[in-house]
């Protein structure tokens, strides 16, 4: 299967360091806390897809929820977390879960066997609260680090955030390449969406600016490993 | 002498003129009073719109009634490719109509015609309206449809050969099915320029479904239009332009022929130089101003200029002020403008057909001789234009095979039905193949598309709550409500234009440098979101006649300056049509470099050329493919020369690497035109050939087109774009509309993300499959790949050389020019990288 074959190449890392906390940058766009043994996946957007239909009556492969368990799954494989922190806008709108098929249900309880699971509140999924287990917070504090969906402007010692879809883009020689990818300026970081239907938005976008007033480096996704790219070198789209 | 039947009032009015009412004029009368329709093939110049309309012109001026006081339904439909040239007919039309006092209202109908005229013709229709295909099938969509067309006489469609090699033709093809159901008594006339198969273009007219109309016992041949020809037209005056100089062995700039055309300009009323490209336009049209010290009304027209500029240059055209317009496919069609005395068409002709209708643009007179020039731009391209000589000398065509219907466009259709009213699934099924294009659609393929329509299609049934269209307890199925009826209207037609930019002119701002100032400046055109992105700033490239300077992006503009006097444009090229090689003049260049004895009638640089090859390596057979493995500056080249096309090479090339890389020689590029492709490798090719007997056969195995291209084509760019344009024309995504800001992140999902999910969860969906029917024949051409390979089995002739021979130079002369192989994507963000480590080391 194509998706087992991609992901079994040689997954490197990114490791860095926050608020004396160490995490490693996945190239699968999750977060790893090797001494929490936590991992933190960002705006998960299940039912996106059927979102669509609901709401403008356009049919798009109702796959995404699936596909991004899928990959979530491959990844929980390899690293084998004791907790699992969806940052938030784990699913697209209040309603998901409702129309979640049966077996994407059993998946996630699937996942969530014998781990502590946390769903973070996103502006999305702010008022799912239940059918799909796990606990629900607003924020997690795991060391000196503070996990929560959005961002918060100004002092973010230590923040793990997600909400903003973060994407680089880099033109060489006259061919660009666009990649989900992490935000990081030593103070606090930003995630990149896992979901199999979620857009990014370019980092190089104003709502970065105040996050970020001392410049930062993305960390973008590549097919084999996480790029370390410098400002300088982020186009706008 | 039979009696005319040409009214008396007409032959007066003929002969007011001068005129006398030509034969196949008459003939084409004739049949389509006889309750026939009629495929009119002629040449330019021959009075065809006329004749097309001479019938409904003949029986609306017979009408008794008078017409007055009582409304009267629509009488006669005509389609045209472009809005333009229905608006130009409907001119043309005021003539007769005007010169023989008939009461016969004529109007237009596109989308430039106002909502309140809209609905008046609906109310009250003109006698005879002339629209496009597009709108067409919203006529038909329209609740009030069975009633407008109830009346219908008689259908004419011009320059059908143009319309049907694409998907509005399938699309206009489905609109004839519905036309022919509403009024059976209809007759249709395609006019024609001169095709390879017209009795495709016959089958196009009528239905091919007997069931549907009279049936007739046992296999029966299809049903065919009657046709009517008009022989001869005079044969054209055309040369290859001799500029007495030795030609360059790359580029298609042709850059040494522009004092020689400049010249012919000057000799000549008007001149129409057609080139292939937008960037060659450009170019071309800057080249001959540098050279106009005469100042001579010069003028560009192609497809990225801003409407209203080329309105101007085609009014400018008409009024004969003008001497000379460089131009692309763009005029290719069309409009009778104003007096051209000589075409001249730059750079390769790339088809037989293409070069004849080009040709007849000139002197619209069908039995005085076209006059016209080709000019290669290089060395190889004469081998292009002798062919493309011997084929119009014998008037050989190499027009496309006809179409099988696309699956994408008969969803939209099918909506479209929908909309109109309740549709029976059997009866619409009967109706859609009684078009030519969909003659062969199994009923299960007809229920997949219903299906796609009503929920999406999926093996998941996760839709089934919000269906778009509902299935009633009469087995009808009907559009849910009147969102959907107006997403139908807002989604319409096939014809899916990449996301184009404006590019503005602006001033920089002294006070701070690099800084442009944003609005104000005027707009000279679009150019596609794709090219703009790839542009830095200060990047210079040619656009609306002007060497321009990249400022920058602002929101949905590209922001430019006037580059200074004397820069030369830096970035090559922005995307615009490009024809590949047809089959049919690949096949003759390979006669002509297989016999020497045909040498003597290429110019001389050429055959010295030829000869040099035999002598270094070998010169291919007429059916053989040559392949040479060299080596060069410490890399190991395999080059091979299949003439079939750059798009069916460029597939060709991604399908070798694979293998090649399979095979451990580590190849790292590769480039391709239209006649080859050149791959550089690591490892010593030639070594390995001679080593394992059959390594070449196996290498281009016919087996390339199986796993290898399924898995290529997974990953293909060129593949995401396809399967975008189907899933914009089957409904699956709302079209862009040009000006619409772009919409948040949460709102829109890139189509590449669809893509990716749905071929690994239900690969055999039907907008994957319509991809694929695009790419056999499209961007990737398949189909031809997979001709060649047949045509080359056990005919591979293999030259391990030890430098690179004159043949393999052209390819050679490409490399740098095109994009290396592999998507590559990791190598250009480590490469980004390593700019960060360089940043902290210094």
């Amino acid at each position: 299967m194509a998706l087992g074959q991609r992901l079994e190449k040689t997954v490197k890392g990114t490791d860095l360091e926050l608020a004396g906390e160490a995490l490693s940058l996945d190239r699968t766009g999750v977060l790893w806390l090797p001494e929490h043994r936590t991992l933190v996946v960002s705006d998960l957007h299940l039912e996106k897809g059927s979102s669509f239909a609901a709401r403008s009556g356009q049919f798009l492969p109702p796959y995404d929820t699936r596909e991004t368990l899928a990959c979530l799954h491959e990844v929980m494989q390899r690293l084998d977390p004791a907790c699992v922190v969806a940052l938030g806008d784990s699913f697209h709108d209040a309603r998901g879960p409702e129309r979640m098929e049966p077996g994407d249900r059993a998946m996630i309880a699937a996942l969530q066997e014998g781990r502590d699971w946390v769903w973070i509140a996103g502006n999305h999924d702010a008022a799912v609260s239940d059918g799909v287990g796990g606990r629900y917070c607003e924020t997690v504090s795991l060391g000196g680090l503070t996990l929560r969906h959005e961002p918060l402007a100004g002092v973010g010692e230590g923040e793990i955030a997600g909400h903003l879809h973060p994407c680089g883009k880099v033109t060489m020689r006259g061919r660009s390449v666009r990649r989900r990818c992490f935000v990081a300026d030593g103070h606090r970081l930003v995630m990149p969406a896992f979901g199999a239907y979620t857009g990014g938005l370019n980092v190089r976008d104003a709502a970065f600016e105040p996050l970020f007033p001392k410049g930062f480096t993305a960390y973008l996704l590549g097919d084999g490993r996480v790029f370390a790219i410098g400002r300088t070198m982020l186009g706008r789209d | 002498m039979t009696a005319s039947p040409l009214p008396s009032r007409f032959s007066a009015w003929f002969a007011a003129r001068g005129w006398s009412p030509r034969p196949h004029q008459l003939e084409l009368l004739a049949t389509v009073r006889a309750g026939r329709s009629a495929l009119l093939v002629a040449p330019t110049g021959a009075g065809k719109t006329l004749a097309g309309f001479l019938p409904s012109l003949v029986e609306l001026s017979e009408r008794t009634d008078g017409g007055r006081g009582k409304a009267r339904g629509l009488h006669t439909l005509y389609i045209s490719p472009l809005k333009a040239l229905a608006v130009d007919i409907a001119r043309n039309l005021d003539a007769p109509i005007a010169g023989m006092n008939l009461a016969v209202t004529v109007e237009t109908r596109t989308g430039d015609t106002p909502a309140h005229k809209r609905a008046r013709q609906i109310q009250r229709p003109p006698d005879i309206l002339l629209t496009t295909p597009e709108q067409l099938s919203l006529l038909l969509a329209h609740r009030e449809a069975e009633g407008f067309f109830a009346g219908l006489r008689t259908v004419v469609l011009d320059e059908l050969h143009a319309l049907v090699t694409s998907k509005r033709g399938d699309l206009l093809s489905l609109a004839l099915a519905r036309v022919r159901r509403l009024a059976p008594e209809a007759r249709t006339i395609g006019l024609s320029a001169t095709v390879r198969q017209p009795d495709e273009l016959r089958k196009y007219l009528v239905s091919q479904n007997p069931s549907a109309s009279a049936k007739s016992g046992g296999i029966s041949a299809p049903p065919m239009a009657d046709l009517v020809v008009v022989k001869g037209g005079a044969k054209p005056d055309l040369h290859m332009l001799d500029i007495g100089r030795t030609l360059p062995l790359s580029g298609h700039t042709a850059r040494h022929a522009m004092p020689a055309i400049y010249d012919l300009i000057r000799g000549h009323r008007m001149v129409l130089v057609f080139v292939n490209t937008r960037l060659q336009a450009e170019y071309t049209f800057q080249e001959l101003w540098r050279l106009n010290d005469d100042t001579l009304p010069i003028a560009l027209h192609h497809g990225s200029l801003d409407a209203s500029q080329r309105r101007r240059v085609e009014a400018a055209m008409a009024a004969g002020q003008l001497r000379a317009i460089v131009c692309t496919a763009t005029l290719d069609l069309g409009i009778d403008w104003g007096d051209v005395d000589l075409v001249i068409n730059v750079g390769a002709p790339k088809g037989a057909s293409r070069i004849m209708q080009r040709i007849g643009r000139a002197n619209h007179r069908m039995d005085e001789p076209s006059k016209a020039y080709l000019v290669p731009g290089n060395c190889f391209e004469m081998l292009e234009c002798r062919a493309a000589l011997d084929a119009v000398e014998e008037a050989a065509q190499d027009t496309p095979d006809a179409r099988l219907g696309a699956p994408d466009v008969l969803a939209q259709h099918v909506l479209g039905m929908a909309c109109a009213d309740a549709f029976d699934p059997l009866g619409l099924y009967e109706e859609i193949i009684s078009a030519a294009p969909y003659a062969s659609l199994s009923w299960e393929d007809f229920e997949a598309v219903v299906d796609y329509v009503a929920t999406g299609g999926y093996a998941l049934r996760a839709y089934e709550r919000f269906a778009k269209i509902l299935r009633g307890a009469d087995g009808r199925w009907r559009v849910r409500d009147a969102r959907v009826a107006q997403q139908y209207r807002m989604n319409i037609g096939t014809i899916i234009e990449a996301t184009h930019i404006k590019v503005r002119l602006t001033r920089m701002l002294r006070s701070k440098p690099g800084t442009a100032i944003p609005r104000g400046g005027r707009v000279l055109g679009e150019v596609e979101e794709d090219f703009a992105e790839t542009l830095t700033v200060g990047d210079t490239f040619l656009f609306a006649g002007e060497v321009l300077r990249f400022e920058g992006l602002s929101e949905d503009e590209c922001l430019v300056t006037r580059a200074g006097p004397g820069t030369d444009p830096a970035i090559p090229s922005y995307a615009g049509a490009k024809f590949p090689l047809s089959t049919f003049l690949a096949a003759r260049v390979r006669a002509i470099i297989a016999d020497p004895f045909e040498w003597d009638r290429l110019p001389r640089q050429l055959s010295d050329y030829l000869a040099q090859q035999r002598r270094h390596s070998a010169l291919p057979g007429e059916r053989d493919l040559l392949v040479e493995t060299f080596a060069r500056a410490g890399r190991h080249y395999l080059t091979a020369f299949p003439f079939e096309g750059r798009l069916a090479h460029q597939t060709l090339g991604m399908l070798l690497t694979r293998r090649l890389e399979r095979a451990r020689l580590r190849p790292l590029g590769f480039a391709a035109n239209d006649y080859g492709i050149a791959i550089w490798c690591t490892k010593d090719v030639s070594e390995r050939a001679a080593l394992s007997p059959g390594f070449m056969e196996a290498l281009f195995d016919e087996d390339m087109l199986g796993d290898d291209l399924e898995a290529w084509l997974d990953e293909s760019a060129m593949m995401k774009r396809t399967f975008r344009q189907c899933a914009v024309i089957a409904g699956l995504i709302e079209r862009r509309f040009p000006g619409q800001k772009k919409t948040g992140r949460q709102v829109t999902i890139s189509t590449d993300l669809i893509y990716d999910v749905l071929r690994r969860h239900q690969p055999d969906h039907l907008l994957l499959r319509a991809a694929r029917q695009d790419a056999a024949t499209g961007l990737l051409d398949v189909t031809r790949l997979g001709m060649m390979l047949r045509r080359i089995r056990g005919r591979i002739t293999h030259r391990a050389l030890d430098r690179v021979s004159p043949l393999s130079v052209s390819v050679m002369l490409e490399i740098g020019r095109e994009r290396v192989y592999g998507e590559g994507a990791d190598e250009i963000l480590a490469e980004a990288e390593a700019e960060l480590l360089q940043e902290a080391l210094g």
